[in-house]
């Protein structure tokens, strides 16, 4: 870029760079960029509502008028007739323009503007939420006339407007910008509220049978949203960024409402913990407590949007059963377990090293450290296993989790460093989805493929049973794939087949750039990873894993797998080993194979462990949640770091609180092997993980120097990536698919991004907008059944049962789908099985009262 | 340099001495200005800044909807506002009407100024001065005034909160003035949950129709 006002300086000309003038200042921009961003390059603030940069132009607000001069065909620079929306407009060779800092007809119609907006504006700014940090506001009173001439009577509507739960709209304070229509329209593709009427009368609206009359609504705040036909509650996962960009106070959300003004609050820089993306957020707080989340703008992550989950689900980390103090329990001697009281740390870090120490003597202590930790605490947990506790039991996987996906993590993320990156999600050419729901389980990487996809350079293709409302938005291509057979169709894929549409798939993969995205519930698919690994070989598309839950990365880079030690060095390496004991500063590290999550839960429950140390895990996410609990009971000591009680925490013989996201500072990293680095926002006297582990190895005599988070960040950085050889890919067979018997169905199950997990607790607003579980079949499917569409379906197994509305999709036959934990449907608790299993299907009735 | 040209003649100089006294004599015949506070307590000006009052609408719901603009206004930092969903209270119950109510109200007298910025930022007319001047205490816990110390009382008739809105109405309907007493149906939500309330009784006989349901412009 050349800015100069010396037009006696030669400049090298760039043959994509266009020469403008804006007041009186020679600026070059590259072709095709807006009058308003050329002048935000050289200092010139135009005022706009409407513009924001990544919506498109739209010229709905007016507010950014401008002068503007071009040269007509002969080079005689001839003003345009009226002033122009800046936003809109494109710089062309030799443009001039005149700011309302230069000329008076620019600065005259911005007035006009301004009172035309003010008219019907109700002026109530001493109520409204967005009052303080409100751009009308702002630019009323730097550019607005200081007093009205409007004398009528303003327009009034009904107040608020409840478009869901949590989003609600004042029709008057809105000026008509649609920069909220634009963003559901444009980025999320859910479009929940539109432009209704016209003239004076125009509003934004919801779609509604209602909408033309407006019925008025009593109980405005609380209550369900609507539903459409398919069961779906009529909002979307992304709403929450409608609230952040609307220039004015028109749209709020339930649960920020009236708690709080935005110059009272105190802004940390922070990280989202609710999925495997790390998008950088804001937290506004208070006297020590969050009011609420923002998106942060981070270009190379999340841009400036988050999910609903990650801006308004925060009330967790001070639910009323969070943990405060250490806290013991005593057994009898015939080991039964007393009441949990409260202790000492000095009391409870001994108690649970004495037992810890002759747990590990008398067989072993299993670690299971939870899928969410930050670099730092997953590194102490993973140094706490080989040095204190002596073993590579240990498994951050609190999931159904295979010995083939972590001979997958080791040979082909761990230790990758940065690789597939959310930028090259919106250029890839092509992007194979397996076992993965990008809009369910993905967060914002839904919303980078679809601003590939939008941008016509990105196609997507699902393996899936059917066609979700994210795949359609991402106007993806199914390929329709009952749960289990991903591996074949993945296997079909690689070798090369004649059936057309995959043919065509295995071509576009073929091209530079192309994406192959895996989900953890491939994990519970024997043989599919080994095959994807071979489909990438084959192909040549770059292959991104990405999980659910936030630690999931930092857990494969740190070693908190029972066959990796930190930076993807295999257990079973000699020189390996040998890297990481000189690092440590201890003679050598256990040899012995370490246990996954099943296995060390087997194990404790068959007593060759007789102790563990758990993290933030929920059994119900477990692969056999009764089974866990039992291993838990069969334990001799039971060590659990936590922030909020638990079924864990209700088992456990020593419970050591640990900090909540916002009450440490910490690394988390994300899919993308991106460290995303966060500072403590409130102030706190809980501990972060890797503190309470340091004091624990102190108290089994041993120094993991995990005490500050900087040292340890130190440490890791040292030790590096192994340049070594990797864990071998892994070569497991696909299991062929168990018969289907009438009566009977093959579960497809996933996560709903808005669930019944407990880091939404406290969220009933946020609640409101998830989406209704229902159960999904083929009509083929639901008439064997019996089950008409929208009645209630029954899934059983032997261990329970769940009943849900059948909807019927267009999905292969003999498969039905539940969703894994939302209310009413506790997959794996209700059901005790995985994906893949065959499970009875019947016409259910709700008013039933028989046992199962 | 010349001499001063008045100067006094002899007589003028003789009587110099007690010619001060004049003044004391003079406001010997004068009616008396001191006050004899605390014996006799004199009216102040009506518009004088004594302590502040939370008032309340005329079925006895509070004003105040927990905004914190009188706690953002006040120049002293001597306000404290912490405000509540009137949707978080049982069985329909209403402390103020509207959404929000101010649920923890503190004044720090010992910081306040008396300026009545915080009256001119209320905009429910919640927050109000009095005329009472007398604040003074014997610890520093005691000039932090707590909502119960700055609520008005309850008038005749008034009903005691909290309790349900008036049937029918808004938060609009109230700030319009339409409220002029509590209704019986409100008198019977509160006979049922709290008989003994005092306020019931005097209640009970002020009680008025509910505004028509229609009548607002809305």
């Amino acid at each position: 870029m050349t800015t100069t006002t010396d037009s006696q300086t030669p400049v090298a000309v760039d043959p994509n760079l266009v020469t403008v003038t804006i007041d009186g200042i020679e600026t070059a921009v590259p072709k095709g960029t807006l009058i308003i961003r050329a002048a935000e390059e050289i200092g010139i603030a135009i005022p706009r509502f409407c513009d924001h940069p990544l919506l498109k132009p739209v010229g709905a607000c007016r507010q950014c008028l401008v002068d503007v001069a071009m040269p007509d065909r002969e080079g005689n620079v001839r003003p345009m007739p009226k002033p122009q929306p800046s936003c809109a407009m494109e710089v062309s060779p030799g443009m001039v323009v005149h700011t309302q800092k230069t000329s008076a007809v620019a600065a005259k119609a911005q007035h006009g503007v301004m009172e035309l907006l003010l008219i019907n504006h109700p002026l109530d700014c001493p109520t409204c939420d967005k009052g303080g940090e409100c751009p009308l506001q702002n630019q009323a009173l730097s550019d607005g006339r200081a007093t009205s001439r409007f004398t009528d009577v303003k327009r009034t509507f009904a107040k608020p407007l409840k478009i869901s739960t949590q989003i609600l709209l004042d029709r008057e304070r809105c000026i008509l910008c649609q920069r909220c229509t634009r963003f559901s329209k444009e980025i999320a593709g859910d479009q929940f509220i539109d432009l209704q009427k016209r003239g004076a009368s125009q509003q934004i609206g919801r779609f509604d049978e209602d909408v033309l009359g407006f019925a008025p609504l009593g109980d405005a705040t609380v209550g369900p949203a609507a539903e459409d036909e398919s069961g779906r509650a009529f909002a979307s996962y992304w709403s929450g960024n409608t609230v952040q960009i609307c220039p004015v106070g028109a749209l709020t959300s339930a649960a920020y409402r009236f708690r709080s003004r935005p110059f009272d609050l105190v802004s940390t820089e922070a990280v989202a913990e609710h999925d495997a993306n790390g998008s950088a957020i804001r937290i506004d707080h208070r006297r020590g407590t969050v009011m609420r989340r923002l998106a942060g703008d981070d270009p190379v992550v999340n841009e400036e949007w988050i999910s609903d989950k990650d801006r308004f689900a925060f009330h967790w980390q001070t639910a009323p059963d969070r943990l405060t103090h250490p806290l013991v329990r005593d057994r009898a001697e015939d080991g039964t377990r007393g009441e949990l009281r409260t202790a000492s740390w000095a009391e409870a870090l001994e108690v649970a090293a004495t037992a810890l120490a002759a747990a590990r003597d008398a067989g072993g202590v299993g670690v299971l450290p939870g899928g969410r930790l930050t670099i730092e605490d997953a590194y102490a947990y993973g140094k706490l296993a080989r040095t204190a506790l002596g073993t590579n039991d240990i498994d951050h996987r609190a999931r159904p989790a295979s010995a083939e996906e972590e001979s997958f993590l080791g040979h082909a993320v761990a230790g990758h460093g940065i690789d597939v990156t959310f930028g090259d999600l919106e250029k890839a050419p092509a992007v194979l989805l397996v076992g993965f729901e990008p809009e369910e389980e993905g967060g914002i990487v839904f919303l980078r493929l679809r601003k590939g996809t939008q941008a016509g350079r990105t196609r997507v293709w699902s393996l899936a049973p059917f066609a979700t409302r994210g795949l359609e938005r991402l106007d993806g291509t199914l390929v329709p794939t009952a749960p289990g057979l991903e591996s074949e169709v993945v296997d079909a894929l690689a070798t090369g087949t004649d059936e057309p549409s995959l043919a065509a798939l295995r071509e576009a993969l073929g091209a530079q750039g192309a994406l192959v995205l895996v989900g953890e519930r491939l994990a519970s698919v024997p043989g599919s990873l080994s095959a994807v690994l071979r489909l990438t070989a084959a192909t040549g598309a770059r292959l991104a894993w990405i999980p659910r839950r936030i630690g999931e990365r930092a857990g494969v880079e740190m070693g908190t797998l029972p066959g990796l030690l930190p930076g993807g060095r295999p257990v079973s390496d000699a020189a390996a080993r040998v890297d990481i004991a000189a690092a440590w500063d201890v003679t050598e590290l256990p040899t012995a194979p370490g246990r996954d999550t099943d296995g060390i839960l087997a194990a404790l429950a068959a007593r060759e462990l007789r102790g563990v140390v758990v993290g933030g895990v929920e059994l119900g996410d477990l692969t056999d949640p009764v089974a866990a609990r039992a291993a838990l009971e069969a334990a001799d000591v039971v060590v659990s770091l936590e922030v909020r009680a638990s079924e864990v925490t209700d088992l456990a013989d020593v419970v050591l609180p640990v900090a909540p996201p916002a009450e440490k500072s910490g690394s988390y990293l994300n899919w993308e092997g991106r460290v995303r680095a966060f500072r403590q926002a409130l102030e706190s006297h809980a501990l972060p993980d890797h503190r309470v582990l340091d004091e624990l190895a102190r108290h089994l005599g041993t120094d993991l120097g995990a005490r500050d988070g900087n040292v340890l960040r130190k440490e890791i950085d040292q030790l590096g990536a192994w340049d070594g050889e990797r864990v071998a890919a892994p070569a497991t067979e696909a299991v062929a698919p168990a018969a289907v018997a009438p009566g009977t169905a093959v579960l497809a199950s996933w996560h709903l991004q808005l669930d019944a997990g407990r880091g939404q607790d406290g969220e009933p607003f946020l609640a409101g907008t998830a989406r209704k579980a229902v159960a999904r079949l083929s009509a083929a499917t639901a008439e064997a059944a019996g089950v008409a569409d929208g009645g209630v379906l029954r899934v059983s197994t032997g261990a329970g049962r769940i009943e849900l509305p059948a909807v019927v999709t267009d999905m292969p036959d003999h498969v039905v789908w539940l969703p894994t934990n939302s209310p009413g449907s506790a997959v794996r608790a209700a059901l005790g099985v995985l994906p893949g299993a065959v499970v009875q299907i019947t016409a259910g009735t709700v008013t039933t009262t028989e046992e199962a | 340099m010349t001499e001063n040209p008045k100067k006094p003649g002899p007589i003028a100089e003789m009587l110099a001495p007690v010619a001060g006294f004049g003044v004391t004599f003079a406001n010997l015949f004068r009616p008396v200005v001191t006050e004899q506070y605390p014996f006799e307590k004199v009216p102040t000006k009506p518009r004088y800044h004594g302590r502040h009052q939370l008032n309340r609408y005329p079925d006895g719901l509070e004003k105040c909807i927990g905004c914190e603009l009188c706690a953002w206004a006040c120049p002293a930092d001597a306000i404290y506002v912490e405000g509540g969903d009137n949707a978080d209270l049982p069985e329909g119950a209403h402390v103020s009407p509207g959404e929000r109510y101010g649920r923890v109200y503190q004044i720090n007298y010992l910081r306040c100024i008396f300026c009545g910025l915080c009256i001119e930022a209320c905009p429910t007319r919640a927050l109000t001065m009095t005329n009472d001047y007398e604040l003074a205490g014997p610890t520093r816990e005691g000039m932090i005034f707590e909502k119960d110390d700055l609520l008005a009382p309850l008038r005749e008739g008034m009903l005691a909160g909290p309790h349900p809105m008036v049937e029918g109405t808004e938060d609009l309907e109230y700030y319009r003035g339409e409220i002029t007493g509590p209704t019986q149906a409100q008198v019977d939500w509160v006979r049922e949950r709290r008989p003994d309330d005092a306020s019931l009784d005097a209640a009970a006989k002020a009680t008025v129709a509910a505004p028509d349901a229609n009548g607002g412009t809305r």
